[in-house]
This record gives C-alpha cells, sequence and structure tokens, in this order.
C-alpha cells in the first residue's frame, strides 16, 4: 500500500517535471482581462507563432500572487487594465524593462512606461449614456454635479477602479478640494445607490430610473452588435453615447496594457507575444472584437465606436492620474458616495 | 487502559495550525501598516459601514431564525399535502449562490424586467418613467435575499435534531398534555436552539463576506471597505486591519453566545431513539403549512433557478454550448470533491480529538480550525499565499537533492494550495456538524468502551466512526456544495489553465456579459441540488 503510494507520487512528480521541461514554445499569461476579451487575440497569436499560451485570469491579488512566488513564478506577461494597475506593478517592481523597436515603433509614447516596464495596448473613453430622447450634444465632467440633473443621474460604485481613475483624473485637473465638492455634487444627483456595472446604467436608462450616466465607451459596442441578445440591442438603442471632456481639457481615457514579469521564464516568447499584441492584426481585434480604441495610430475603431464621433484624449498624463488614486479612492468614502 | 489519546491530541493541534496560519499572517501583514488609516475611516467610514453590517446581519438572523426553525417543525412534527417534496425541497436554496441570487432577482424585478413589464401591462402604463416599483438595490433588499438563500442553514441542523433526539422530550410533553402552540415555545424552541446558534453562525459569516450581492445591490458592509482600502489604496496592512477586527467581532460574538449555552446539555440517554410521530393536518391548516414552507423554496430557489434556466436556454439557441463549459464542470466538481474528502476527515479528527483526550489543547483546536470561515475568502487565500510559497520553496529545496530540474511551486501549480483553502475556509461546517453528530453520541459510551479495553483509536473505530456516519455524510454535503460555489479564493489560488464555473461565471460578470455566463451559473446550482437533496432526504423525519 505504503510503496504503492510512493510510487504514485514519484509519476506524478516525473510528470510535472517532464511538461516544465517541455517549457519551449509555451509562454504563461497572467491576466486581469477577462477570457474572453483575450482569447481572440491569443488564439491568431497561436495561430502565427505556434507558441502555446498557458493563461489564468486573476482579478484583485495578482500582484500579491506574483510577489509571493518570487523567483519560482512562472509568469511571462502580465495583462491588466487600469494605468493604477500598471503603475503599481512596476512600483512593486514585478516586471522587467523591455525594449522592442517594435513596440516604440506602434504605440505612441504617452502610452508606454519610458523605461519599458509597461506598454498600452487599447484606449477605453469614461463616457456619458444619455436618455434617447434628451436635447444633449456636448458634456462635460463638472457638468455631473450641476442641480439640473438631481435626481437624474446613473453610475456605478465610486469604488470601482473605473470611477476612482475618473475622480483622480478630476483631481489632476482641478486639486482635492473642488474634487470633493464636485463628487458631493454628483452624489446629491443621484437616482439611485451607486452600485452594478456599466451596462446597467444603459438599462437603468430604459427603465426610467435615470436619464444620465457614467460608463465606458466599448459596453456600447457590445450592446448594439447584438453578441449579447436582441435585448441588450433595446437597452443600447435607449440611449445615445456622448464623449464628454473636461472643462480645459479632453475626454478621460484609461488602458489596457501589459508587461513583461521579472522573472520570466520565457521571455523570448513574452516580448514576441507583447509584439504581437500592436500588429495590425491584432490591434483590428481590440477595434473591432472588443470595441476599444486601439493604441497605434492609422488602425481604424469599429464603425460602431465611430458613431461616437472624434475621441478627443485629456492631455493629463497617465501616471499623473495613477499617483491620485489613493486620494480620489478617499474622497469617495469621505463624501459618503456610495452610502 | 491502553493508549492515552496524545497522538489525536497532536493531530488536532497540527490541523488547528494549518487553519491558524494564515490568519496569523493577515496579522502579521496588519503589524506591518500603521494605525494611521483608522482616522479616516472612524470619521467617514465606520458609522454608515457598521450600521448597514448591523442591519444586514440582524435582518438575515432573524429571517433564517424563523424561516429555519418554524419549516423544519412543520416538517418533523406535521403531516400534510406535499410534505415529502418540501421537506427535501426546503434545503435547495443551498445550491444557489448569493451573487447569483442577487443578479437574477436584479434581473426579475427590473423596471424593464418580466414582473414590472406585466405588472405595467396589466394596469395600463406604457413605460416605466410612468410608473415602477422600489428599486431593491438596498441593504433591506440584500437582507431579504440573503435570508431566503441561507436559511437551509438553520433548517437542516434543525430539522435532523427534531428527527432524533427531539423525539422523546416532544412525545413526552405531548402526552402531558400541551398544545401545539406550547409546545412549541417552551420545549421545541428550548430545545433547537444549539441548532438555530449553529445554523445562525454560518449563515451570518456567510453573510458577512458576502462581496458579490453586496456590490450587486450596493450595500457598504465593512467587507466592501476591506476591499477598497486593499485595491484602490494599495494598503494591504490596513484591509488586513479591518479583516482582523472584523474576526476578533465575530469570535466574541460566538463566544457570548456559547457562554449563554453553557451547562445546557442535550444527549440523550443511551435508549434506542424513536422517530417523531407527526400530527396529521387537515382543511385550511394544512394548506397554510403547505404554503409556509413553499414560499421559501419558490423564492430561495425555484423563481431564480427558473430564471437561470430560461437565461441558458436563449443563450443555448443564441450561440450554442461553450465547448470548455463540461471540462470546467469536471473541474469543478473534482477540485470540490477531494477538498470534502480532507474537510470531513478533519473535522472528523477536529471533533473526536476533545472525547478522546479531554484538555484544553484539544478544546481549543476544535474552535480555532472554524476561524477560516470568518474571514471574507479573498483575504484568506491572501493570508495563505506566503504560507503555501513558504512550503513550495521548501519542497523544491528537498526535491533539489535527488533530482536536477526540481519542480517549483508544486503545491500552487497542482491545485494543492486550492484544497489547502478549501478546507480552511469550510473546516467549520464539517467541525460544526460532525461536534453536533458527536455531542448525540452518549459519553456513557466511551467510557463503557474504554474500561472494556480500548484504546481512544478503538473508541474512534468502533464508536465515534459508526454512529457519526449520518453527520459526516451531511457536512460532507455542505462542504461540496459551499466548493462548488466558492468564488474569491479559487480565482486567486488556481493553477494555470484551471477553470471553474464559478471563475468562469465571474469572468463574463466582470465585463457585464452576465448572459454569457448564464449556462455556467445554471451548470453550478444543478451539480449543487443533487448533494442538497441527497442531504435532505438523508434525514429522515
Amino acid at each position: 500500500m505504503r510503496g504503492k503510494l510512493l510510487g504514485w507520487i514519484g509519476t506524478a512528480l516525473l510528470a510535472q517535471s517532464a511538461a516544465l521541461s517541455a517549457m519551449a514554445n509555451e509562454l504563461n499569461l497572467y491576466t486581469t482581462r477577462e477570457p474572453k476579451l483575450v482569447e481572440p487575440l491569443l488564439e491568431s497569436f497561436r495561430n502565427e507563432t505556434g507558441i502555446e499560451v498557458n493563461t489564468i485570469f486573476l482579478k484583485d491579488g495578482l500582484p500579491e500572487r506574483l510577489e509571493q512566488e518570487g523567483a519560482a513564478s512562472p509568469a511571462d506577461v502580465l495583462m491588466t487594465v487600469d494605468i493604477g494597475n500598471l503603475v503599481d506593478l512596476v512600483d512593486r517592481g514585478l516586471t522587467r524593462p523591455v525594449e522592442s523597436e517594435a513596440l516604440t515603433a506602434a504605440i505612441p509614447e504617452n502610452l508606454r512606461d519610458k523605461d519599458g516596464n509597461w506598454f498600452a495596448l487599447s484606449l477605453r473613453a469614461r463616457a456619458l449614456y444619455a436618455a434617447e430622447g434628451l436635447d444633449l450634444t456636448s458634456f462635460e465632467y463638472e457638468d455631473l454635479a450641476d442641480p439640473e440633473w438631481k435626481g437624474r443621474v446613473c453610475i456605478r460604485s465610486g469604488q470601482h477602479p473605473y470611477n476612482v481613475a475618473l475622480t483622480a483624473a478630476y483631481v489632476t485637473h482641478h486639486g482635492v478640494d473642488a474634487t470633493r465638492r464636485w463628487l458631493e455634487g454628483v452624489k446629491a444627483n443621484l437616482a439611485r445607490k451607486p452600485g452594478g456595472g456599466d451596462r446597467d446604467v444603459a438599462r437603468d436608462i430604459m427603465g426610467g430610473i435615470c436619464d444620465i450616466g457614467v460608463a465606458n465607451t466599448y459596453y456600447v459596442g457590445l450592446m448594439r452588435s447584438g453578441a449579447g441578445g436582441p435585448e441588450q440591442r433595446e437597452w443600447a438603442s435607449a440611449i445615445r453615447l456622448i464623449l464628454p471632456t473636461f472643462e480645459n481639457g479632453g475626454t478621460q481615457v484609461n488602458v489596457s496594457g501589459a508587461a513583461v514579469a521579472k522573472h520570466a521564464p520565457n521571455r523570448a516568447e513574452a516580448i514576441r507575444l507583447l509584439e504581437f499584441l500592436v500588429s495590425d492584426e491584432a490591434q483590428k481585434i481590440y477595434a473591432e472584437a472588443n470595441f476599444e480604441y486601439p493604441v497605434k495610430p492609422g488602425i481604424p475603431v469599429s464603425p460602431l465606436v465611430g458613431e461616437f464621433g472624434a475621441l478627443t484624449v485629456d492631455p493629463t498624463d497617465l501616471t499623473a492620474i495613477a499617483r491620485e488614486r489613493a486620494t480620489a479612492s478617499k474622497l469617495a468614502e469621505e463624501v459618503g458616495f456610495d452610502n | 487502559m491502553p493508549g492515552s489519546g496524545a497522538g489525536w491530541q497532536l493531530a488536532a493541534m497540527l490541523i488547528a495550525a494549518g487553519a491558524l496560519l494564515p490568519v496569523v499572517v493577515l496579522a502579521g501583514f496588519a503589524a506591518q501598516g500603521s494605525i494611521g488609516l483608522w482616522p479616516h475611516l472612524l470619521r467617514n467610514v465606520l458609522a454608515n459601514a457598521l450600521g448597514q453590517t448591523a442591519i444586514l446581519l440582524a435582518g438575515v438572523g432573524v429571517i433564517v431564525a424563523v424561516i429555519g426553525t418554524v419549516t423544519a417543525w412543520l416538517i418533523a412534527g406535521f403531516d400534510f399535502p406535499g410534505r415529502r417534496i418540501l421537506g427535501w425541497a426546503l434545503a435547495l436554496p443551498l445550491a444557489v449562490p448569493t451573487y447569483i441570487v442577487a443578479y437574477a432577482y436584479l434581473d426579475i424585478l427590473h423596471p424593464v424586467g418580466p414582473v414590472q413589464s406585466l405588472l405595467r401591462d396589466l394596469l395600463g402604463y406604457s413605460s416605466p418613467r410612468e410608473f415602477r416599483l422600489p428599486d431593491i438595490r438596498s441593504v433591506w433588499g440584500c437582507v431579504l435575499l440573503l435570508g431566503f438563500v441561507l436559511y437551509p442553514y438553520v433548517y437542516l441542523p434543525v430539522r435532523a435534531l427534531f428527527a432524533t433526539q427531539a423525539a422523546n422530550l416532544l412525545e413526552a410533553s405531548r402526552t402531558l398534555g400541551a398544545g401545539p402552540a406550547r409546545v412549541f415555545w417552551r420545549v421545541v424552541l428550548p430545545l433547537a436552539r444549539p441548532a438555530i446558534a449553529v445554523g445562525m453562525a454560518l449563515a451570518l459569516m456567510e453573510a458577512l463576506n458576502d462581496i458579490g450581492a453586496a456590490e450587486f445591490l450596493g450595500v457598504r458592509t465593512l467587507t466592501v471597505s476591506v476591499y477598497a482600502t486593499w485595491i484602490n489604496r494599495g494598503d494591504l496592512p490596513g484591509a488586513a486591519q479591518i479583516a482582523i477586527v472584523m474576526l476578533l467581532i465575530v469570535v466574541s460574538l460566538v463566544l457570548v453566545e456559547r457562554r449563554a449555552r453553557r451547562g445546557q446539555r442535550y444527549a440523550g440517554g443511551a435508549h434506542r431513539l424513536l422517530p417523531l410521530s407527526r400530527t396529521r393536518l387537515r382543511g385550511a391548516s394544512a394548506v397554510f403549512a403547505a404554503l409556509v414552507c413553499a414560499l421559501p423554496v419558490l423564492v430561495g430557489f425555484a423563481a431564480p433557478a427558473a430564471y437561470l434556466a430560461h437565461q441558458a436556454w436563449r443563450r443555448v439557441v443564441h450561440a450554442g454550448i461553450p465547448p470548455r463549459i463540461w471540462v470546467e464542470a469536471g473541474q469543478t466538481a473534482a477540485l470540490a470533491l477531494v477538498a470534502t474528502l480532507v474537510a470531513v476527515g478533519l473535522g472528523l479528527v477536529i471533533s473526536a480529538a476533545p472525547r478522546l483526550r479531554p484538555s484544553p489543547a484539544t478544546r481549543a483546536a476544535a474552535r480555532i480550525s472554524t476561524l477560516g470561515y470568518a474571514v471574507p475568502g479573498t483575504i484568506l487565500a491572501i493570508g495563505l499565499l506566503p504560507v503555501i510559497t513558504f512550503a513550495d520553496r521548501q519542497i523544491s529545496g528537498v526535491l533539489g537533492w535527488f533530482m536536477t530540474n526540481a519542480p517549483q511551486l508544486l503545491l500552487l501549480g497542482s491545485g494543492a494550495a486550492l484544497i489547502h483553502a478549501y478546507v480552511t475556509r469550510f473546516l467549520a461546517i464539517g467541525t460544526g456538524g460532525i461536534e453536533a453528530g458527536m455531542t448525540r453520541i452518549p459519553l456513557s459510551f466511551d467510557h463503557a468502551a474504554r474500561s472494556m479495553g480500548q484504546s481512544p483509536t478503538g473508541v474512534f473505530r468502533r464508536i465515534h466512526l459508526p454512529l457519526t456516519r449520518a453527520s459526516m455524510a451531511a457536512a460532507g454535503l455542505l462542504i461540496f456544495v459551499d466548493c462548488v460555489k466558492e468564488l474569491p479564493a479559487t480565482l486567486l489560488l488556481r493553477p494555470l489553465n484551471v477553470e471553474t464555473l464559478a471563475t468562469h461565471l465571474y469572468g463574463e460578470a466582470a465585463r457585464g456579459t452576465y448572459e454569457d455566463g448564464s449556462i455556467a451559473a445554471l451548470l453550478i446550482v444543478v451539480i449543487g441540488m443533487l448533494p442538497v437533496a441527497l442531504l435532505s432526504r438523508g434525514i429522515r423525519a
């Protein structure tokens, strides 16, 4: 009995080490981007290079897991959304810089780390969803606090990273005190408690709970494409998407991006994946399947996204916004935004 | 007498240490931070978060206690049409995770959902802008929903109690001429109190650590503050501090309840336990009893499950069945099964040890082993990570003597880490359930066996093991269902390329495409239903 067990364990260990030594032509991806969003990209990467990609989809705790795995970590590529998360990975020393002609040529300078630690791969904008009947063609984020909208605004939790980034951007524009007053004003205008997801904003507008709301651009593309079924087309047809701007600036955007892990066992393959992700082919997938804005100049957006009009990206440095995240999160608690 | 039971004590202490380690790590994280977070929390967060948490716990506590006890008493003590089916169906809400219930009801009750659309048609309104019901996205909505899915934690142990040891006392009080109401208040309730307390504690800890439903419904509990502190402000020490404070509150509540119950012992004598004879109800009272028992099943299970089935069906028609879902279902069940076997085994050791070797150490071990249930899942997983990676480094070091290329991160990479997390989290259910079974074995059995020359291990094998088989099975089924539903620890600790149904569903929910997750959601419920039905049928009343 005991001998049998030992034999079994031995076989399992051998199998495991065999699997590890056969790791050539493979790479391991840790992603906080949802599986459905990265699968089409990985599929065409596989077809093009023959490199197998093992993935794990994580959410909160990706940096903690990497930190604890340390030098033994199998992670090669780290993919995440939100500039704050990318900066966080660098600050914790979990990345290793990459020098690549292909990457620097494809990605504008303000959308990648100057030391080559992280690279943005796609953009999304924090937009305004407005009820179809409203006479509204332009909007400024500052207006969200205007008493005109009292009881008419829907938004998800003030602690959600998308809203924390918006608030942080507000801080970089107007300072802490003005941002606190703005958050108080927005809170006073809410039609319901903050919560749910971005798509609930569209549904709640259709349900008559609110007239305007704040949500990301790509959800409208998703809903209008009909991929989620006919009823979501209805939700999306109840709203119009407006790209708001800051008073003296542009539309607040956030990024999805990637980095190569510090202890990547397959560094060459990892860099190949990053380079693939800024190829025309991959950037088109970002645009057409995910309804995001490609980072590579010259790649057209999806026609559904084109309908929103031209995107004027706010010029504020993304890393400056990332630095105000903690302040923004605290402010949301100070004004009791979610209470 | 042979044997001192020292081995049992050692085993129990080792298991308790395994469950305590992540909490110790968390305390370590907490100690690394400054207390600078607390003025901000006191000023801006605590009043509201404590208030919402208190409403949530009090509300859910009352609902689960009332529904659980009343339905258990009706099923165990009376006969009415539909009793047999309702008897097992009452446990079914256990198969539905709270985050799925919240999502389903948000859809069902939304102004553009089926219920309100029908109402508008009936009342002649054309748009939700003219007429709509109040929003369920509130702490009260959350209380109701959680109460109606968590009550089986009370229903099951209370019903099991009525079915076995209660029978003698109930028969006696009836024979002595007490009416049904008097029997309920004077005998049933006091008798059921330990079981109600155990069930309520489990339900309340689930409610306290819930993050999915709270997020859907916009409720700001302390758990939500833990996440905001950790994720948005990168302040893990601060988050650990809040989690530890919450843990202390939970532990003191449990201790207060135990103290209040001290000295009450319900283990019956060594005579044969009689089944309770049921009073037959007729006419209006029979219909009423059936309705009372049907309502929780309808709200907590039938409505959300039917809704999921409908959504899943539409999804299958629209986009087909996702090819990997069966693999994911298999992985979900396999992980849950292994974790269940381990947790039941350890739970058995932990609950037998204080009988075989009565000592402060074994009694403390039994209490400590339940701590994992009182910590939010992700936070527990974060506490486990350093424990597991430390063990992994030791293992690699040892293997390195025997082989070049020794595998790294064997525990984390093989899923063993996940099993450890499940076991730590759900050991409380195993220990609680099996302990309840143990207390029903009169101590005189142990003494008799010992005096006849049995060693502690002999007593365990010949007395405890056979006599707790039913409660082991019950605890195992509960743990299995909880593992199938578990999300946060699974998300953080699973190996590469492993997806469970819950993580699949989360991947869809996180990008807002709930409808794509409906098939996975339905499968979670279906996989959970089978053991729940078995569990409920196992308690013959």
